[in-house]
C-alpha cells in the first residue's frame, strides 16, 4: 500500500525521480551520477526545509503513517533475543498487545507493546491495535512476572485507543485499563514506557504509568482523538487540523509541560525513512533510563513513580 | 400583578419527569429523593446535594474548596465554559470533597457534579480524589465517592489523561493502608474517569439506569457487529457483566454505606480488643 501525505509529496516526487534516473542508467548503460547526487542532495535540502516546519497535524499523520515501524519491528531490531508470551490465563489471548521476555543490551526485561498490523489480513487479526480488556489482562499478567522475578518492565505504546466495541465493554474494558495503570503503580523494578507511534487516551496511559516516559520525535500522545475533538469543539470532524493545533499533542509540548521526560530524535523523514536507525536511539535511551533506575530501591522506584504522576496537574489555589 | 404571583408559585410547585414526562408535585418529588413514583427514574442531584444526603446531619466540611482550574493549553473556549460552569452549577469545580460522619463513622466523601462541564476531570477534580484518598490515609478513615461524569476533561489535553494515572495511584496508596474505599456510580460514569479511580473501588454500587460505560454510545456500535443490546452501558448491564456491586435505589444508597461501613471496620477497633 502507498500512502503519501500532502506534506511529503514534493519529497516523494523527487525520491520517484531519483529511481526513475537510477533505472534509465542501468537500463542505457548511462553514466547519470552527478545528476543523481544533485536530486539527492535536492531531497536532502526538501527533506530539512519539510521537517523543520512540521504542524502538529503532520504529526499526526506520520505518527499513524502505514509505513512506520511497530512495536515488534523495534523489539526485533534492538532487542539481542525475544520470546513471546501468550494470553491472559482468563480465556483469552488479544493480538493486539503482544509481550514477552528480551534480552536488551545485556540485560533480561519484560516487553509489553501494541502491536498494529502491516497488511489488511493482520490489521484486523490485530485489531488496529485497538486493545480488548484481555490484552490488558495480558500485560498484567506479564507486569506481575517482571515483579516476581525482579526483572525491569519496557512498555512500546502505539494505539489510537483501548477498543470501544461492545464485547470489550461487556468484559470491563475500563476496569482493565484502571488495573493496568494499578499493577504498574504497584511494580518495585524499574519501568519504561516509550510512546512510539500513537498515545490513543485511556488505551495508552494503561501502559504508560510508569517511571520513565519516553517519546519519538514524530508520535503524538492525546487524550482524545484530533477528529473526535474537532466534533465536540467544531461540530465538524474535519477541522481535526486545528484541534490538533489545541490539543498540544506533539512530543515537543508534552515535554514542554513536563508530562514526558524524553524526546527521542527520528532520522531526518521519520523513523519510517530509516526504522535500523530509530531503533537504534530507541535502544539508546532505554538503557540509559534504566541504568539511572536501576539506582533506586524498590521502595523508592515505587514511590518515584507515585510522585510523578501526583505533581502532575495545573490548578490555582485562593485566598 | 397578585393573580400572576400566584400562578407563577403554583407553577413551582410542579415538575415534570425527565423519563415519563409525568407531572409531579414538587413536595413529594423532593421527599423521593428525586427519584420519579411513577417509573422509578433517578433525576441527576448536585454533588453538595447529594453530600448532604448522605452524611450525617451538620457533619460535612468541605475541604480544598480553594482550588480553582487553570487554563494551561489556553485551549478555545475553555475560560467561557468553566465560567458557565461555575455559574450553572454554583460550584468551582466537578468535584466537592471533605470530611464528615455517616452512622458516626469519620469518612472522606466526595462527589462530583455533572452540572460542572459535565463532570469532567482535569487537573482539579484529578488533585481533590488524590487529596481525598491522601488524607484517608492519614486519618485512617475510609473513602466514599459519588462519581458523575462524562470523562476526562479534553480542555486540559494530555494533563487531563494524567489525571487517571494520579488518581489511580492514589488509590493504590489507600489500598496498601488497608483501607476502604465504596464508589456509587450515578448517572452518568463514563470514559477516563470509569476507566481509572472509580472501578478501582472494594465495593460498587450504582443507581437504578444510570448510564456507565467506556465509549460513547455511537462509537461503540460502530467499532461493533450488531447492535448493542437495548439496556446497553446501563448501570444493570454492567452489573450483569460482573462490574458492579449491587443497583440500589437512591433511599437505599445511606443504609448500604452504613451496612458497609460497619463490615469493614477492624475488628480491634469494636471496644472489646483487650
Amino acid at each position: 500500500m502507498m500512502t503519501i501525505f500532502d506534506f511529503e509529496k514534493p519529497i516523494n516526487e523527487l525520491e520517484s525521480a531519483i529511481a526513475e534516473l537510477r533505472q534509465l542508467a542501468t537500463e542505457k548503460g548511462l553514466d547519470r551520477s552527478r545528476e543523481i547526487a544533485e536530486l539527492e542532495a535536492q531531497r536532502e535540502r526538501l527533506l530539512k526545509q519539510i521537517f523543520a516546519h512540521l504542524r502538529p497535524w503532520d504529526k499526526v499523520l506520520l505518527a499513524r503513517h502505514p509505513k512506520r515501524p511497530y512495536a515488534l519491528d523495534y523489539i526485533r531490531l534492538m532487542c539481542e533475543s525475544f520470546l513471546e508470551l501468550h494470553g491472559d490465563r482468563l480465556g483469552f489471548d488479544d493480538p493486539a498487545i503482544v509481550g514477552g521476555l528480551a534480552k536488551l543490551g545485556g540485560r533480561n526485561l519484560v516487553i509489553v507493546g501494541q502491536q498494529k498490523g502491516r497488511d489488511l489480513k493482520e490489521r484486523q487479526k490485530r485489531n488496529f491495535a485497538m486493545a480488548k480488556p484481555e490484552g490488558y489482562r495480558k500485560a498484567m499478567r506479564l507486569f506481575r512476572l517482571a515483579e516476581k522475578f525482579r526483572l525491569p518492565v519496557l512498555t512500546l505504546v502505539d494505539t489510537p485507543a483501548a477498543d470501544p466495541g461492545v464485547e470489550s465493554e461487556s468484559r470491563g474494558i475500563s476496569e482493565a485499563i484502571a488495573q493496568s495503570m494499578l499493577t504498574l503503580f504497584e511494580l518495585t523494578v524499574p519501568t519504561a514506557a516509550v510512546i512510539l507511534g500513537e498515545g490513543g487516551s485511556g488505551g495508552a496511559i494503561a501502559l504508560a504509568a510508569t517511571n520513565r516516559v519516553l517519546m519519538l520525535e514524530h508520535a503524538i500522545y492525546s487524550v482524545i482523538p484530533p477528529e473526535g475533538c474537532a466534533a465536540i469543539l467544531y461540530r465538524d470532524p474535519s477541522k481535526a487540523p486545528q484541534a490538533a493545533d489545541a490539543l498540544k499533542l506533539t512530543a515537543e509540548s508534552a515535554r514542554e509541560l513536563g508530562l514526558i521526560d524524553l524526546v527521542i530524535p527520528e532520522p531526518l523523514g521519520a523513523a519510517h525513512r530509516d526504522p535500523q536507525t530509530t531503533a537504534l536511539s530507541v535502544r539508546a535511551a532505554v538503557l540509559q533510563q534504566l541504568d539511572e533506575l536501576s539506582a533506586l530501591s524498590p521502595e523508592a522506584l515505587r514511590d518515584h513513580r507515585y510522585q510523578r504522576f501526583r505533581q502532575m496537574g495545573v490548578f490555582e489555589a485562593v485566598g | 400583578m397578585q393573580k400572576r404571583a400566584i400562578v407563577q408559585a403554583n407553577a413551582e410547585q410542579w415538575v415534570q419527569c425527565a423519563r415519563c414526562k409525568k407531572i409531579l408535585f414538587r413536595p413529594d418529588f423532593e421527599r423521593a429523593l428525586r427519584v420519579c413514583p411513577h417509573c422509578g427514574h433517578h433525576h441527576r442531584l448536585r454533588a453538595r446535594e447529594r453530600i448532604l444526603l448522605t452524611v450525617d446531619p451538620d457533619t460535612f466540611q468541605e475541604t480544598d474548596a480553594d482550588l480553582r482550574p487553570g487554563d494551561p493549553l489556553s485551549f478555545p473556549e475553555y475560560a467561557d465554559k468553566l465560567r458557565k460552569g461555575t455559574a450553572s452549577a454554583g460550584e468551582t469545580e466537578a468535584m466537592l470533597i471533605g470530611e464528615a460522619c455517616l452512622s458516626g463513622v469519620p469518612i472522606i466523601i466526595g462527589a462530583m457534579d455533572f452540572g460542572f462541564m459535565g463532570g469532567s476531570m482535569g487537573s482539579v477534580v484529578g488533585e481533590k480524589v488524590a487529596r481525598a484518598f491522601e488524607r484517608a490515609v492519614e486519618r485512617r478513615c475510609p473513602v466514599i465517592l459519588f462519581c458523575a461524569s462524562g470523562g476526562a476533561r479534553m480542555q486540559e489535553g494530555l494533563i487531563s489523561l494524567m489525571q487517571m494515572a494520579k488518581t489511580t495511584a492514589a488509590v493504590g496508596r489507600l489500598n496498601r493502608a488497608g483501607l476502604p474505599y465504596i464508589a456509587v456510580f450515578t448517572d452518568p460514569t463514563m470514559a477516563g474517569v470509569l476507566a481509572s479511580f472509580a472501578s478501582l473501588a472494594d465495593v460498587i454500587l450504582a443507581e437504578p439506569g444510570a448510564l456507565v460505560g467506556f465509549a460513547g454510545q455511537r462509537v461503540a456500535a460502530q467499532a461493533s457487529v450488531g447492535k448493542p443490546p437495548a439496556n446497553f452501558q446501563t448501570a444493570e448491564f454492567q452489573h450483569e457483566h460482573g462490574m458492579i456491586d449491587l443497583i440500589v435505589p437512591r433511599r437505599n444508597i445511606r443504609p448500604t454505606l452504613s451496612y458497609l461501613l460497619e463490615m469493614f471496620q477492624a475488628p480491634c477497633t469494636g471496644g472489646d480488643a483487650p
